[in-house]
């Protein structure tokens, strides 16, 4: 059961990936992230997350996103990527490039135990941590203990860059006279 | 329960289709939509990374990284934004004046 969940959340997620590359115009593009961003907080649910999955549909989903379409729709009208591109296939090359990159991440994944001789990729840990039965430790209370023991001071200094994002957009965006 | 490499391995995917659209596309715009893309597939293996250890450190660092992507978009659009008042074209191919 939730591994038929798993399937129709990573498939919607992978599908709207592909759209948001593949679209020309940037709002469908917009959009597309706009599902992908809900299916992973779909796929954060399912692992026991329920703050970052509400945090990601608030934060991205709502916040974030608003501000793409907002710049989408200030810069684009008139001025989309039309045209043949010169660069064609220069650009095509990144393919390769990411299939690449895919098959690194996913020799990382399959091959855990690096081979005799190999110097490169330290063997992980044997055996994960038992998981403590008890209480599911990614709950709400978790989360947040941590953030105001552990993690306190770090938690503090978000506001500073929260905070110096906005002076310093607030800096960039004023007309110059 | 799923298990955890599943969502590593489409924790991985989604990153490589992150980093495809960032080399592939023209449109600013985009590119800065395919980075948030590959944050948020980072964002997935942290998360399962903390269920696989069954610990909420994970899950404070995407905090985290929510919190700091929410200020790199603000920033990182503003200047977008600056930059292509001034111009005709939508495209990164224009920016080549740090280039060698």
């Amino acid at each position: 059961m939730a591994l038929i969940a798993f399937a129709a959340l990573a498939t919607v997620a992978v599908g709207s990936a592909l759209g948001l590359l593949l679209r020309r115009n940037p709002i469908h593009g917009a959009l597309f992230l706009v599902v992908n961003l809900g299916a992973v907080a779909g796929l954060y649910l399912m692992m026991g997350a329920e703050f970052l999955a509400a945090a990601q549909v608030i934060v991205y989903a709502g916040a974030i996103m608003v501000l793409f379409v907002f710049a989408i729709m200030v810069l684009i009208p008139g001025r989309e990527e039309t045209g043949p591109d010169p660069r064609r296939p220069w650009r095509l090359l990144g393919v390769p490039l990411a299939g690449l990159l895919l098959a690194q991440l996913g020799a990382v994944l399959l091959l855990r135990r690096a081979p005799a001789g190999a110097p490169a990729a330290p063997a992980p840990a044997a055996a994960p941590p038992p998981v403590p039965a008890a209480a599911p430790a990614g709950g709400v209370e978790a989360l947040g203990r941590q953030l105001l023991t552990d993690y306190l001071l770090p938690f503090e200094l978000t506001s500073v860059v929260l905070l110096a994002a906005m002076v310093g957009v607030l800096l960039l965006a004023r007309r110059r006279a | 329960m799923v298990p955890d490499v599943y969502y590593l391995a489409l924790s991985a995917v989604l990153f490589a289709l992150g980093v495809l659209g960032v080399i592939v596309r023209r449109n600013p715009l985009v590119i800065f939509m395919s980075v948030e893309l590959a944050l948020n597939a980072a964002n997935l293996a942290l998360v399962a990374f903390g269920l696989r250890h069954g610990s909420a450190d994970g899950q404070v660092l995407v905090l985290f990284v929510m919190a700091v992507a929410a200020a790199e978009v603000a920033v990182g659009l503003a200047i977008i934004v600056a930059i292509f008042r001034l111009r005709e074209r939508l495209s990164v191919d224009d920016l080549s004046l740090l280039r060698w």
